[in-house]
């Protein structure tokens, strides 16, 4: 308890900020997991004073690289120099000790706790035995002072009661504490509302102005070009390019980002006269999380659901299944409307949900595949064992399950037996609507294509289906149309076949595209063409 | 349930009051103490009334010491286990160390007040090393606090049950007065449940420890990230938790003249010492919380039972009527922190929901 952490007086600002030594290198870096390479050989620095942003689709690599410089992952090969001088982290405070900051897109605060009491945690300055309170107090003023001149957070107000804006501002505030060279900004504005990521951009330029360098990572293209200097373009694991802000425009950057050939199978798309009755529909809903929706999908379709993480897309799904209900706005299920206020309304609908996450969510991963597959159905209706039984077994066939056998154990199947589990568990129940949320996340390419089929298989039947999938060759090869998220609500809607480009310009909201053969007449966008980004 | 209503409410009216609730009455009902007190009052008043109608006195000089005589134990036990709990652990061997400590402390004295010293201090040693090893297994070990305190109780209660058949030892003269003495009118066991718990509020405000407790409670992984050593806090916690548990057993032996094996458990210390600092508004998964409100739930308990004496209810009746008097109380205190987070998420997305954002580009991209 006596713990006399280092209180190291670092002076980050008063070193010649010389620009022959990049404040932060990494060269060549490259992490593998279990044999698979998510970064290959990727360079970026960083020079004081600078804010460099660093874009890419999901899963491109971007988080990866950052807690490698946090010291969370060691990079399989490739060295880190921070003002030239090699460093290798193993844990998170040898990084912190190295004067890197990372602000996490989830933050590291504890509600609970006051404003100071968070930003001095684990470093309470003492004054003889005890801590010295209002020096802890004066000193957190002082750096909240710095940060937000206009209206300082009190040291003292208790975080959780705090906005997300400030409490950003209050992890900002700690990484200054620590006299950080280098702040790693992980997503700063997917939790945050317009007016207060301007604010964010006034504090990112004070610390600019003491020769701090940020890292930025963003897929909003638009901040981008507004704070940061140079842009690093990150796609499957590897550095595309990095380029100046003011050489390059945002279309530019989009192509870079996507524009990989689809070379993946998809099953073919439904006939045009196959299209059902409207099976779930949506006008003005809502809760805090999504807002304003207007939504029809039909029987017999594949409604794709494409957007950033944070869009709203899975609290949309969430809300439709009754986890998070709708608190304004109508829903119908098949032309009658519906409240659906639990999960257990929505299946006793009709509704299946397949959840990103299916070993938490989807799955009793120490059960039986037998138990897991009637678990839905079981909550609705007790039936007798033995019929249980059999139809149980027809449904595994149905999802072509391979498992050693109805009684074996969830968790020793591979992701994409996991994957038909689960939808044989939704069967169970002869939904009219399913929903997939990430269908074949975390599934091997070849078991993917297995699950298409099954996903079109469903909606041939005549079932409405909703897919969401941040892989835009998923999204773009099943489905019958495409809705595009974007701020918890619907950012527009494209014909099957768009391109990645098109998709991307909706979901970041870079520039309004003109939907070229939808039914809507292109509206007059000749003034404005695709370039207000940069 | 009116969905609209409750939606619209908190958006037009928490943005800035709820941040800003000013006065001593908003400082009070922000802490997580502030519901404790307002229970605590609550049930003063009931008991007063039940206890005046039914002519019995409550508020009397005399009825008042006895009230906290009677809590002195169990205030101590609790003013450890508020820290153990902060830092969400959890001590079940309470009882038993309390139990051992008393034989020990009255064998060590032996009646002899020149062993007094002796006694007490080995009496704490043997505190500290309890609590060592709690703290070490749950950390090093990663054994589950609950299993793990659980096998350090069952392993002093074979000790006890093997050496011990009944009261042993025998308290010093002198260290009796701990237990009857009065200082003016305040009894002397009083002030040291007063003392025992000013030093835990006093280390959880003002020591680097308290600060890290909390954290370590909190979130043990953003504790970590701050450069908390968090198992060095943990096994800090345990210690003075056993410390609490040692020295009520003191307190015990000075009261009864002698050591019991029985002295623990039949209070049931370790339930009731985790039943008061639960009902004094303390978090039981950790992080959140304080010793005053532990004080308090220790009072409202102390009062009930003197009520229930007072009018004679039956012990069984009386169990009942403290059980459902505690979960009721947490039910509140749980709804009360869920509406609020709601509140806070309400809040923030209320902000966040964009009508400046979303409404028009949704026009553009299909109405257009």
């Amino acid at each position: 308890m006596s713990a006399e952490s280092e209180t190291s007086e670092r002076a980050p600002s008063e070193r010649p900020a010389g620009n022959d030594v990049p404040l932060l290198e990494m060269k060549g870096i490259s992490k593998e997991f279990y044999g698979v390479r998510v970064l290959d050989r990727v360079d970026v620095d960083c020079r004081a004073g600078e804010v460099h942003a660093i874009v890419g689709e999901n899963g491109a690599g971007k988080s990866t690289l950052m807690k490698i410089l946090a010291g969370v992952y060691t990079p399989t090969e490739g060295e880190v120099r921070i003002e030239g001088e090699p460093v290798s982290f193993h844990h998170p405070l040898e990084s912190q000790h190295a004067g890197v900051s990372i602000i996490y897109q989830e933050f590291t605060l504890l509600p609970d706790r006051s404003v100071a009491e968070n930003i001095f945690l684990g470093r309470e300055p003492k004054r003889g035995l005890l801590v010295d309170r209002s020096g802890m107090e004066a000193r957190s003023a002082e750096i909240l002072e710095q940060l937000a001149p206009d209206d300082p957070i009190s040291p003292r107000a208790q975080v959780g009661l705090l906005p997300v804006d400030r409490q950003q501002t209050v992890e900002i505030a700690k990484a200054l504490s620590l006299d950080s060279r280098i702040v790693v900004m992980d997503e700063p504005t997917a939790a945050l509302a317009a007016h207060e990521v301007e604010r964010l951009f006034e504090r990112v330029a004070r610390l600019k102005e003491r020769g701090i360098g940020v890292l930025y990572i963003s897929h909003r293209l638009k901040e981008v070009f507004e704070i940061a200097e140079r842009v690093t373009v990150l796609k499957d694991g590897e550095r595309v390019d990095t380029v100046p802000t003011s050489e390059v425009t945002s279309p530019d950057l989009v192509r870079m980002m996507v524009g990989r050939e689809l070379d993946q199978y998809f099953p073919p798309r439904a006939e045009p006269g196959s299209r059902g009755p409207v099976k779930l529909r949506l006008r003005g809903a809502g809760n805090y999380l999504v807002s304003n929706v207007d939504l029809d999908v039909h029987g017999g379709e594949i409604v794709g659901f494409a957007g950033l993480q944070g869009s709203g897309r899975t609290e949309l799904a969430r809300a439709i299944f009754g986890a998070d209900p709708f608190d304004e706005g109508t829903l119908e299920l098949d032309g009658s409307e519906r409240q659906i206020r639990s999960p257990r309304e929505a299946v006793a609908a009709g509704i299946g949900f397949v959840t990103e996450d299916r070993k938490a969510e989807g799955l009793a991963l120490m059960q039986s595949v037998r138990d897991n597959v009637s678990l839905a159905w079981r909550g609705l209706r007790r039936s007798l064992r033995k019929k249980h039984e059999l139809e149980i077994g027809e449904l595994t066939k149905a999802v072509e399950l391979r498992a050693r056998g109805l009684g074996q154990e969830v968790r020793f199947l591979s992701g994409g037996n996991q994957q038909k589990v689960v939808l044989a568990k939704w069967l169970a129940t002869e939904p009219q609507l399913v929903i997939f949320d990430e269908p074949t996340r975390g599934i091997d390419v070849g078991a993917k294509a297995g699950i298409h089929d099954l996903i079109r298989g469903l909606a041939s039947e005549g079932v409405a289906v909703v897919m969401i999938s941040s892989e835009l060759p998923e999204v773009i090869g099943m489905s019958d149309r495409i809705i595009v998220m974007r701020h918890g609500s619907i950012a527009g809607e494209l014909e099957a076949g768009p391109t990645e480009a098109e998709i991307m310009f909706l979901a970041t909201g870079e520039t309004d595209i003109d939907v070229d053969d939808s039914a809507t007449p292109a509206a007059a966008g000749g003034e404005q063409p695709q370039e207000d980004g940069s | 349930m009116n969905r609209a209503v409750s939606r619209a409410e908190p958006r037009v009216s928490l943005g800035g009051p709820w941040g800003k609730v000013t006065g001593a009455f908003g400082a009070i009902a922000r802490t997580t103490s502030g519901p404790v007190y307002l229970v605590l009052l609550v049930v003063f008043l009931i008991c007063f009334a039940v206890v005046t109608i039914d002519g019995g006195e409550f508020l009397s000089v005399d009825n008042i010491r006895e009230m906290l005589v009677r809590s002195v134990a169990l205030g101590i036990v609790a003013a450890g286990q508020t820290l153990v709990i902060l830092g969400a652990s959890l001590d079940l061997s309470v009882a038993y160390v309390i139990s051992l400590t008393s034989l020990i402390g009255a064998e060590t004295m032996d009646g002899q007040n020149g062993q007094i010293v002796t006694g007490i201090a080995l009496v704490l040693l043997i505190g500290l090393a309890i609590g060592l090893v709690n703290g070490l297994v749950i950390t090093k070990l990663r054994v589950n606090p609950f299993i793990a305190t659980l096998g350090v109780a069952l392993i002093i209660r074979g000790y006890l049950e093997a050496n011990y058949a009944g009261p042993a030892g025998s308290s010093a003269p002198d260290f009796r007065k701990l237990g009857f003495e009065n200082i003016g009118p305040i009894p002397l066991s009083v002030i040291l449940l007063f003392a025992v718990v000013a030093a835990v509020w006093f280390l959880l405000r003002w020591s680097r420890f308290g600060n890290r407790l909390y954290a370590v409670g909190g979130d043990e992984q953003v504790a970590k990230l701050s450069g908390v050593r968090t198992h060095r806090v943990l096994i800090t916690a345990h210690v003075l938790c056993a410390l609490a548990a040692a020295i009520t057993g003191l307190f015990l032996a000075s009261r009864l003249g002698a050591g019991s094996p029985l002295v623990g458990q039949e209070a049931s210390y370790d339930l009731q010492s985790i039943a008061a600092v639960v009902l004094g508004g303390t978090y039981l998964l950790g992080g959140r919380g304080g010793v005053l409100g532990t004080l308090a739930g220790v009072l409202i308990l102390a009062m009930l039972d003197n009520t229930f004496d007072q009018l004679e209810v039956n012990s069984f009746a009386k169990d009942v009527a403290r059980g459902l008097i505690i979960i009721a109380a947490v039910a509140a205190y749980s709804v009360r922190w869920r509406r609020h987070r709601r509140r806070e998420a309400a809040a923030a997305e209320g902000v966040d929901e964009p009508p400046q954002g979303g409404a028009p580009v949704l026009q553009e991209g299909r109405a257009t």
